[in-house]
């Protein structure tokens, strides 16, 4: 709860700033000092909850447990990374620099209560607040089509699909009588047609917020059409953001009884479709940043499988998922926005010329491939084995290594073109603090590829 | 008045606001499709509220407070909603979406 004060109260705050700062590095360093203030907020609600248990705020409106504050901890963590690596980016997207981090501080807050969130308003105004910002931080680049086409289409899909969400609410309040998740009371053994058809309708909702096939459409036009910084920023912790909404919401409210049939078999496709499209529409694409769109979607079906599986283990999965995935694709955001040219070819010969950003950047792809010592190795690891342990979906299992496998394909490209190939890659100069912070985050993916349990050993 | 017909109706417009998202080209009419959606949503959690405060609910007011957050938060969303399409109307003279094609390539 002290997260979620803190980084709603930075935003408002950063805002402030942005009129009286005298340039635009004082900003960055300001960003960073709220962030670091949050985490410290977040520190003293794991420590609480820790000595004290769960406990409930705002009359039972949020619910605050130890796997609210672990992934808090990983969201910032990761906000921290991203600040880091390319804070300096934003001074080149436009001016408004106080805006873009003020509005990344509210979808933060966002974020903080979509994992804490107890009552379907909440759930929906969490979803409200991580989307509106990223509407405008879509369209960021004023002056550039693409970045307003970006902008509008993520708006009016966004939109679309809140009214799906919305309606689906209403329809469960009609079956239930409430919209507190553990007053639904959805677990029995019979539910009324209005009920089932919300559950559908807010599946439907929420697989379209995390850009789960088939409502995958929007994303890479979004993705690729965005200023890269925000990017990196909209593919990582937001996306992991709507993720813990929507476990959150399906494992206290949608689990067990007759309506847990009801959606498995539909999330079951669901996943299946993401994964599926996902990895083979990502081995087609000439660019780059396209390509990490489509691998977005791809990592998102392998996170949909800790919504399927009822257990610790799809729990400390799911957090592995969000900071080994966050990790590796900021970092590989970032060495991208170093290039002139984002095309394949226009990796063609970094070793020679960087080795520093070539190094990382392979780690980071490994990491994404699931390649052993990395974190991502673990974290998918533990997802699967999450999904073995709770039974009856050994196929899926099976289409998640086989796409798991494609996958390869698509990121060794980059590596080869980086090692391999001859050319003259257009390329910035990193900074000494780049470099520093770009060797911090490639020891955090392979820390947390060696020692998951520094991440998990709190959950018991 | 059976709470049945306000289902009926609200569902009625909540399918005229999908078939007019997914079929208009005009990014403002879409975007009026859109906020039709979210109307019809408010008018089937005020009838349901009558319904469980009628069936003895103590809390039945609730979905009455959930109708004014969805009223504000569609007030920012068309604060924001607005805003872009001026953006793009000033870019390009055309609030046509069919201009969107060009991200494909």
């Amino acid at each position: 709860m002290n997260a979620l004060l803190s980084t709603a109260i930075s935003g408002v705050i950063l805002m402030f700033v942005g009129l009286f700062a005298k340039n635009k590095q004082s900003i960055k360093y300001f960003a960073i000092a709220a962030l670091i203030v949050a985490f410290a907020a977040n520190f003293i609600d794991l420590r609480y909850v820790l000595k004290m248990g769960p406990y409930t705020a705002y009359a039972s409106m949020i619910k605050v447990t130890l796997f609210t504050t672990l992934f808090n901890a990983v969201i910032l963590g990761c906000t921290l990374v991203y600040f880091l690596l390319t804070g300096s980016g934003f001074e080149k997207v436009g001016d408004e620099v106080a805006e873009y981090f003020a509005l990344q501080f509210f979808i933060l807050s966002g974020i903080m209560l979509a994992t804490s969130f107890n009552n379907l308003l909440i759930l929906f105004l969490a979803i409200e607040i991580i989307s509106i910002p990223q509407y405008i931080l879509a369209g960021s680049d004023k002056y550039n089509l693409k970045s307003n086409e970006a902008s509008l289409k993520y708006f009016l899909m966004g939109a679309f699909s809140t009214g799906i969400l919305l309606m689906g609410i209403a329809l469960i309040y009609g079956g239930c009588g409430s919209f507190d998740l553990y007053k639904l009371g959805l677990g029995g053994i019979s539910m009324s047609p209005l009920t089932l058809s919300g559950v559908l309708l807010i599946v439907f909702s929420l697989s379209f917020k995390v850009s789960a096939a088939p409502f995958h459409f929007w994303t890479p036009d979004v993705y690729d059409g965005s200023p890269t910084v925000f990017t990196a920023f909209m593919a990582t912790v937001v996306k992991a953001g709507g993720f813990i909404a929507f476990i959150r919401l399906f494992q206290i409210a949608f689990q067990g009884g007759i309506v847990n049939q009801q959606w498995t078999l539909v999330l079951e496709i669901i996943t299946a479709c993401t994964l599926i499209i996902g990895n083979i529409t990502a081995v087609y694409q000439q660019s780059v940043k396209r390509m990490l769109a489509y691998s977005s979607i791809a990592q998102a079906g392998f996170m949909l499988f800790s919504l399927l599986a009822f257990n610790l283990r799809a729990q400390q999965g799911i957090l592995l998922y969000a900071a080994a995935y966050s990790l590796a694709t900021i970092g590989a955001f970032s060495v991208l926005l170093k290039l002139k040219d984002y095309t394949f070819d226009g990796f063609n010969g970094l070793a020679r010329k960087q080795p520093l950003l070539a190094f990382a950047m392979t780690i980071f792809l490994f990491s994404l491939a699931g390649i052993p010592l990395t974190g991502g190795f673990f974290a998918k690891y533990f997802v699967l084995t999450a999904a073995v342990q709770q039974g009856g979906m050994f196929w899926l299992v099976i289409v998640a290594i086989i796409c798991a496998a494609i996958s390869v394909y698509y990121y060794f490209k980059v590596i080869i073109a980086m090692y391999f190939k001859t050319g003259e890659p257009e390329v910035e100069t990193p900074s000494g603090a780049y470099k520093a912070a770009l060797i911090l985050t490639v020891a955090l993916v392979i820390l947390l590829g060696i020692f998951p349990n520094l991440l998990l050993q709190f959950m018991k | 008045m059976p709470v049945q017909y306000y289902i009926f109706l609200s569902v009625v417009l909540f399918c005229i606001g999908i078939m007019g998202v997914l079929m208009r080209r005009n990014a403002i009419i879409i975007f009026m499709c859109v906020e039709l959606m979210l109307n019809a949503v408010n008018l089937l959690m005020v009838a349901f509220s009558k319904m469980w405060a009628d069936a003895g609910h103590v809390d039945a007011g609730a979905a009455q407070i959930f109708v004014f957050f969805i009223m504000v938060v569609a007030a920012a969303e068309v604060a924001v909603g607005l805003a872009i399409i001026v953006m793009m109307y000033r870019n390009t003279h055309s609030v046509d979406i069919n201009l969107l094609n060009r991200l494909k390539n």
